[in-house]
């Protein structure tokens, strides 16, 4: 074979190399058939790296190149563009996966990943030397987006998508828009409410003739991909019977904003639905909404002159299921806290604390809290605050780390448990789109960093806290980034789809039918060919999903990219 | 006494692929002789390949099958099943145990399912190499 292959092995800054000995792996594929270099890197994505990789196909006329690194889900876009601008056609380039499949996979066992390493390079080595250049096919795509969730994120990204030139379709299951933000009183930084932004917003999404709005409906059914999704809804499901009615939209891409929950704390877990003065941070903003400004607090007619907020219920938990931190509760709980004394008067309030996480802007108004004469108490993580009543008196324990774990005592008319956030109880969009959960259960973008608002699920971004916990600004920005993302999907009108498409060897051909049976797109047909009767595959219709190869009796068709020489020599290399 | 068996896995790109990284992700540790080849949908596994795979080496070979996942439509699953059927006879042509093919369907987040699959195929498979 006179092909010439670059292999990179990456170390990805040590999620690699800490479980692969990348050198090790280097050694062992440098020699290989075709391989003219062979480096090992930190990060192969990297910048520097890029034009490392341009130099080396352009300085040594390279027909090929081998990375490997982290899942192709990740990078398969970045290497593709990095051999065309070498001038590379880019189905030259192989990956192997040696992140998520060897190092990660196998993090126990460093010899056992490092030799499946070893295997999964040299077989694609062996796959590339194989590769041919492919010019892509290109579809046309709906220029059209459907938003799942109207809250603050949905409701930005259709304004957004509408401001971009393209059509939305705004879908929210309940009567009205604005989701647990048009609930709220004042919001961080504090000059606006809840109520207010959502009405303003509202207004926006009224303007906007090419968003439809589309409320009380749900999603029934999905097919289709990215370009030409199909989505069957449900209108009017709080009606019901007999008003309920179906339609069908056909978009190029879905953004998905389906929100949060707030986290319910169990039965008796620090005195919630024991002690009646035990309420949770929404119930809490709830009260000091509707209470008479000017007035004392009350709540169940009691005036309210001692609160405790105890902080992290239902997050950062060291023996529950929620690990993470909810992001914006600290600065929510600071702000109530504000807002009481400003609509109520003088309160005292006990902050019991895991350390504030105010970041940002947001430590203006810790400080200010701080300077108001609220006191915070930093608990220890494994020692919690305890609440318990007695003779009609409430009271709260913790150990103070700030003062040398000494124990404080405070007696108080209210605890306020500031409950974080939990991904949505109603699982049915996650199902239907077959969107992947992370170990949260939050929707799981590709990468938090490179590719922050996509799906595995090509053509679907993921946008607010139904990805994880954030507070409003963080899921507007979110919001904004995911109809970028979306837009490219949909704005050109066309997509450039893989030119991975399957053909026949007119030569062992005798047509039987088969192919054109098992095909599930019309793709194949009967066809003339020197006075010989063969299947015949239409590029333009064929999907490249491989179904017609395994019903050829004289195997006479093959898939690009997936050959009987590529996949064989890949198995001969992974059987050693 | 093999403490390992060798499986190849015939993943697909978009659904079980996912899932297996996922599995990576997740740090759901699964022997290191597993190795994936991944592909567009399992329909399009040929037997050749799975015939090819056992007669190299491997002592088994698992088809994580799009099922009612798959994009390219609802007959996924019976044509992987066809592929299968297919296989296991020429398997017991060839006099291999039908039981070193094994398919299951696998979604884009059944990490576990994966690793959980993937084990209990591979006490399969030592139990009835060490005996």
């Amino acid at each position: 074979m006179d092909k010439k292959l670059g292999v990179y092995i990456c170390a990805c800054g040590g999620n690699i190399s800490d479980y692969v000995d990348i050198e090790k792996v280097r050694e062992a594929v440098k020699d290989e058939d075709c391989v003219l270099l062979a480096r090992t890197t930190m990060f192969a994505c990297g910048d520097s790296n890029q034009k490392e990789m341009e130099k080396d196909i352009q300085e040594n006329n390279l027909s090929g190149i081998v990375v490997a690194s982290c899942s192709p889900k990740l990078h398969l876009t970045t290497f593709r563009s990095v051999s065309e601008r070498a001038g590379l056609n880019k189905y030259n380039y192989v990956h192997a996966n040696i992140r998520e499949q060897a190092s990660w996979a196998h993090s126990g066992n460093k010899q056992g990943a490092t030799e499946k390493a070893i295997h999964l390079v040299k077989a694609a080595i062996a796959k590339a030397r194989f590769a041919k250049s492919l010019e892509p096919t290109r579809i046309k795509s709906q220029k059209s987006v459907a938003i799942i969730g109207a809250g603050v994120a949905g409701i930005k990204a259709s304004i957004a998508l509408s401001n971009m030139g393209d059509n939305v379709y705004l879908i929210e299951r309940e009567n009205k828009i604005g989701g647990k933000l048009a609930s709220l009183g004042k919001v961080f930084p504090g000059n606006i409410t809840g109520e207010d932004m959502i009405a303003r917003l509202n207004e926006e999404v009224k303007n906007e003739d090419r968003i439809t709005l589309l409320t009380s409906t749900k999603i029934k059914e999905c097919s289709g991909n990215i370009g030409d999704f199909r989505i069957r809804l449900q209108d009017n499901i709080e009606t019901g019977e007999p008003a309920v009615s179906e339609r069908e939209i056909n978009v190029g891409s879905i953004l998905v904003a389906t929100g949060f929950e707030s986290y319910t704390p169990s039965e008796g877990e620090y005195g919630y639905k024991e002690i009646d003065n035990v309420i949770t941070l929404p119930e809490f903003r709830d009260l000091i909404k509707n209470g008479k400004e000017g007035k004392e607090l009350v709540f169940k007619n009691r005036k309210i002159r001692d609160i405790a907020f105890i902080y992290c219920v239902g997050s950062r938990q060291i023996k529950g299921e929620n690990k993470y931190c909810s992001r914006y509760c600290c600065s929510a709980a600071i702000q109530s806290s504000l807002d009481i004394k400003e609509r109520f008067g003088d309160v005292q309030v006990y902050h019991f604390t895991k350390g504030v996480r105010t970041y940002g802007s947001q430590e203006l108004k810790y400080a200010e809290a701080s300077r108001s004469g609220d006191i915070f108490i930093q608990f220890p993580d494994k020692d919690e605050p305890v609440v318990s009543s007695e003779k009609g008196v409430t009271l709260i324990k913790a150990k103070d780390i700030l003062s040398a774990k000494k124990e404080i005592e405070a007696a108080v008319d209210l605890v306020v448990l500031v409950t974080g956030m939990v991904p949505d109880s109603d699982k049915s969009v996650g199902s239907l789109l077959k969107l992947p959960r992370g170990r949260d259960n939050f929707f799981n973008e590709i990468h938090m960093k490179l590719r922050p608002v996509e799906t595995v699920i090509d053509g679907i971004t993921i946008a607010g806290t139904c990805q994880g916990p954030k507070g409003v600004m963080e899921s507007v920005n979110s919001a904004l980034s995911a109809a970028v993302k979306t837009h490219s999907f949909v704005s050109k009108g066309e997509l450039e789809l893989s030119p991975i498409v399957a053909y026949t060897d007119v030569k062992t051909c005798e047509w039987c039918g088969a192919c054109s049976e098992a095909c599930p797109y019309n793709a194949i047909s009967k066809s003339e060919e020197d006075g010989k009767v063969v299947a015949i595959v239409n590029k333009t219709t064929c999907k490249g999903c491989g179904m017609c190869l395994p019903v050829c009796d004289s195997d006479s068709i093959e898939l690009t990219s997936f050959t009987n020489n590529e996949i064989e020599s890949m198995i001969e290399i992974l059987a050693n | 006494m093999v403490s390992q068996a060798k499986i190849l896995v015939f993943s697909t790109e978009k659904i079980s692929d996912p899932a297996i990284d996922m599995a990576g992700l997740l740090k759901l540790h699964y022997p290191p002789q597993v190795y994936t080849i991944a592909i567009p949908c399992s329909s399009g596994v040929k037997p050749r390949w799975i015939l090819k795979a056992l007669e190299k080496g491997f002592d088994g070979v698992f088809i994580a099958a799009d099922g009612s996942d798959c994009s390219h439509g609802e007959s996924c699953t019976e044509k992987t099943g066809a592929i299968v059927g297919k296989t296991h006879n020429l398997m017991k042509e060839k006099g291999i145990d039908p039981a070193r093919l094994k398919m299951a369907a696998l979604c884009s987040v059944c990490s576990e399912s994966f690793v959980k699959q993937i084990r209990s195929f591979n006490e399969y498979l030592l139990k009835s190499k060490n005996s």
